[in-house]
């Protein structure tokens, strides 16, 4: 009779896309070793329910009559704590890779911007400097999304975009923050999630393999517009990389 | 009657004769319990209404209904229902039913008490929390609506007011408020849970012969008197945000719609979510160890057979209680808080795997090698175990801070905690509703309906909840209006569609329980027999329903564990907790 929920997880035709980095496949890996480990304690679960169920249903037997056996009690104690804590130690390699070690100090500095409801990406431009912001000069109706302060002479050559490109292969590091409300970045094949705190200041690095368009979303309730808080993230090469980048350069002035 | 001997008691009660003081404003425990149960049954279906209409949007978007303004359903109505239904199931059903319900009808019988230590404080608890409700509900009817924050409610989108959002307005302020008086409520129910159990058990009831129901309401009470505490604190705060102009939660330089916000500064977002979380986590087990209980207690009853381990099931309790305080953090991997103390959060939360792991293979224990008995009050006992086992399992992924990053806060997350503190914990209610109603109200639910509701029930949540764990490995975010939006939640358009549809069934089969339960009330098979399970605990050896002192003014002396079934050399396969050794016939 249980068995009958046993089948629900053998269909796989939805299911996370490849990933574009290393930190991705690590996670994958990781993945599927906790599904199989999952997996084969849910169905023997399950079939141990369904069978003791079956086997032991009322045909006029007598019960038999034990209260328990302390060396079972132990040895499965032991056991699961030798599964579970294993496998969580096991996963720290992955956690350590994003959040343990920042970014190396070559990396593509970006700063990601979440609002009521858009991301904005800011490149710290051929100065390879962020320039200030002020909140009280945030104004997206009149091009100003973060607010750049154009008195500072590092903010003339910032660039804003709706939307992330980053050359393939380079490490890149995000500086994710919020204006008003917590939002959070998720590329799903980054296998990245960063909550946008405000007032916080959060850093990430990622380097992506594989060229291509890969949507970004928010994952972290702000408001009623919270389902169409969407961008895209471009990974390309580093030539057409550089050649954005100028365009977007030559737009800016 | 089994006739109590007097160990000491003290004289008969009568109940109060007039109708407000007998139904209304009651002092005894089984009418508390009783207004409980209906306070819970009325929020289910309210929260269950609620869900129903989320599910209609979500598989049909575009449909126009006629009972929606204009045909469609607005983004803030989707956010809303969003938030009133995970505020309404997990504070008005979940944390009510199990242990102010239940616990309060059959805590004090089975630890053979007249009533509870605090007769007036159970009453008063209950108004509170029916006030509480009130307050909730009343932020449907408010200008701007019911909030649209989630049932996290996360600042600074729930403490900056109407501008962040239509409902964060007036309808979030009667939903903090709502809430404080909740967690007053239920700090008073707790205190009165465990001085009760402390105090008032009967001659020879030591904790080791308590039913594990009784060890659960107890771990229950002390998380809830811990847990509730902190969330009030949390709600003050909050309500100073919004009111008082404080930055507890609100950090300064916030521009929300090009509106710099001057007045706030130095507060931190992350701190509620800590404060929240540290309640939030304790508060799952809160929902779960009821339902434990009556697991343990049913299985053990109809496969006539003791509960296998018990002093280790006691012990896991104890420990699913204690590492419930410790876990918290890993609800917010995401959050920005440090990585090291999330790895730490993710080793403790891996860790109350095991005392769960020893639940699951004691309750296999219990049945193996016993004379299962396939009444309804089973069944959903048996669906519990199974539930508990497909909900704790998705915990193992989520609970590994690199799995989390993709997995946080998508439907692969709804999908765990519906099944495991959701519907794991609604079939212990199940369970007891079925095996208590015959004690409770003098005649049983009709076991026909049952078993068409439990297994209708029990394939329909799997096929509910099942599929979202598939929607979440594609990445679905949780709270979204709608999926068009997004290219990749396209193509899961008809998995929203199927969810719906077996929803839809799930719903409808539990109005069949609810015309079970108003059909039986009144013309439901006669409860006879004191005992009609032939089980142990002291609630089965007083009339049906019992009267108002539970034990006609004697005190009942206990000679017995809990869970005393086939016990060789005793001819019946059952020995009462209340009789006597040399009553207890021999084989």
């Amino acid at each position: 009779m249980t068995v009958v929920s046993v089948y629900f997880f053998w269909a796989k035709v939805w299911w996370y896309p490849p990933a574009i980095n290393d930190l991705g496949k690590e996670i994958d890996s990781q993945f599927v070793r906790t599904f199989l480990i999952t997996g084969i304690v849910f169905v023997a679960a399950q079939l141990g329910l369904a069978y003791a169920i079956f086997k032991f249903r009322d045909r006029g037997q007598k019960a038999t009559y034990f209260e328990g056996n302390n060396t079972m009690e132990i040895v499965w104690t032991l056991a699961t704590i030798v599964l579970f804590v294993g496998l969580g130690l096991y996963a720290r390699n992955a956690w350590a890779e994003v959040h343990f070690m920042g970014a190396s100090p070559g990396a593509l500095q970006i700063e990601v911007t979440g609002q009521q409801f858009v991301w904005n990406f800011r490149y710290a431009g051929p100065d390879g400097k962020f320039g200030r912001e002020k909140p009280e000069l945030v104004s997206a109706s009149t091009g100003n999304p973060v607010g750049l302060d154009p008195t500072d002479p590092a903010s003339k050559d910032d660039i804003v975009s709706p939307t992330i490109a980053v050359p393939a292969g380079r490490e890149v590091e995000l500086i994710i923050r919020s204006q008003d409300v917590t939002h959070s970045f998720f590329v799903r094949e980054l296998r990245l999630k960063q909550d946008a705190v405000p007032g916080m200041e959060i850093h990430m690095h990622f380097t992506a393999n594989d060229p291509g368009d890969y949507e970004i979303v928010c994952s972290q309730l702000c408001g009623l517009g919270h389902y169409r808080m969407h961008s895209i993230l471009t990974v390309m090469s580093e030539t057409d990389f550089e050649k954005w980048m100028k365009d977007q350069e030559a737009a800016n002035q | 009657m089994v006739t109590h001997e007097n160990g000491g008691g003290h004289g008969q009660h009568q109940p109060p004769s007039g109708f407000i003081r007998k139904y209304i404003f009651s002092v005894d425990h089984k009418v508390i319990g009783i207004q409980y149960l209906c306070l819970a049954l009325f929020s289910v279906f309210l929260g269950m209404g609620l869900s129903a209409l989320m599910r209609l949007h979500l598989a049909w978007p575009t449909t126009h209904w006629f009972f929606f303004t204009g045909g469609l359903m607005t983004p803030e109505q989707y956010l809303a229902l969003v938030t009133m239904h995970g505020t309404i199931m997990i504070f008005m059903v979940l944390t009510t039913a199990p242990q102010s319900g239940f616990g309060n009808y059959f805590l004090p019988i089975q630890i053979g008490a007249a009533d509870m230590a605090f007769p007036v404080i159970n009453m008063m608890s209950f108004w509170t929390t029916f006030v509480s409700l009130m307050v909730m509900v009343a932020a449907f009817f408010v200008a701007g609506g019911a909030p649209i924050g989630g049932w996290t409610s996360y600042p600074p989108l729930s403490a900056l007011g109407e501008i962040t959002g239509p409902g964060q307005g007036a309808g979030e302020t009667l939903w903090i408020v709502g809430l404080a008086i909740f967690c007053a409520a239920s700090l008073m129910g707790a205190l009165n849970f465990i001085t009760t159990l402390i105090d008032l058990r009967a001659k020879g009831m030591t904790l080791g012969r308590l039913p594990l129901t009784c060890w659960t309401w107890l771990v229950t009470a002390i998380l809830g008197l811990l847990a509730f505490g902190v969330l009030l604190a949390a709600c003050i705060l909050l309500l100073l945000d919004r009111i008082a102009g404080t930055s507890f939660f609100i950090p300064g330089g916030l521009v929300i719609t090009d509106q710099v916000i001057t007045w706030h500064k130095g507060g931190s977002p992350l701190l509620w979510q800590h404060l929240f979380w540290f309640f939030g986590h304790p508060e799952v087990y809160i929902a779960i160890l009821p339902g434990m209980g009556v697991a343990s207690h049913l299985l053990s009853t109809f496969s006539r057979k003791p509960v296998f381990g018990y002093r280790a099931m006691v012990g896991a309790v104890c420990g699913i209680g204690f590492l419930g305080f410790c876990v918290w953090g890993h609800h917010m991997f995401v959050s920005g808080m440090s990585p090291y103390s999330a790895f730490a959060f993710s080793i403790l939360t891996m860790t109350i795997g095991v005392p769960s792991a020893i639940k699951t293979f004691n309750w296999l224990g219990t049945i193996w090698g016993g004379k299962i008995q396939f009444n309804c009050a089973m069944l959903f006992a048996l669906g519990f175990v199974s539930l508990f086992v497909s909900g704790g399992l998705s915990g193992l992924f989520l609970a590994q801070p690199s799995l989390d990053l993709y997995l946080h806060d998508t439907y692969f997350v709804i999908a765990h905690f519906h099944l495991i503190m959701g519907v794991a914990a609604i079939f212990g209610m199940f369970a007891g509703m079925y095996f208590w109603f015959p004690k409770m109200f003098g005649r049983f639910l009709n076991e026909g309906i049952g078993k068409v509701h439990f297994w209708i029930t029990f394939i329909g949540v799997y096929c509910i909840f099942m599929p979202m764990h598939f929607l979440g490995l594609a990445g679905h975010p949780r709270r979204y209006f709608d999926a068009s939006a997004v290219t990749f939640l396209q193509k899961l358009q008809p998995v929203h569609v199927f969810i719906t549809y077996a929803a839809f069934i799930t719903i409808a089969v539990q109005f069949l329980f609810l015309f079970n339960v108003i059909w039986s009330l009144f013309a439901g098979k006669e409860a006879k027999e004191e005992n009609p399970w032939h089980a142990t605990t002291l609630e089965w050896s007083i009339p049906s329903p019992p009267p108002h002192d539970n034990f006609g003014g004697l005190e009942p002396i206990v000679y017995h564990g809990p869970y005393e079934f086939s016990v060789p050399g005793a001819a019946d396969d059952f020995i009462p907790q209340h009789l006597a050794p040399n009553l207890v016939r021999k084989a």
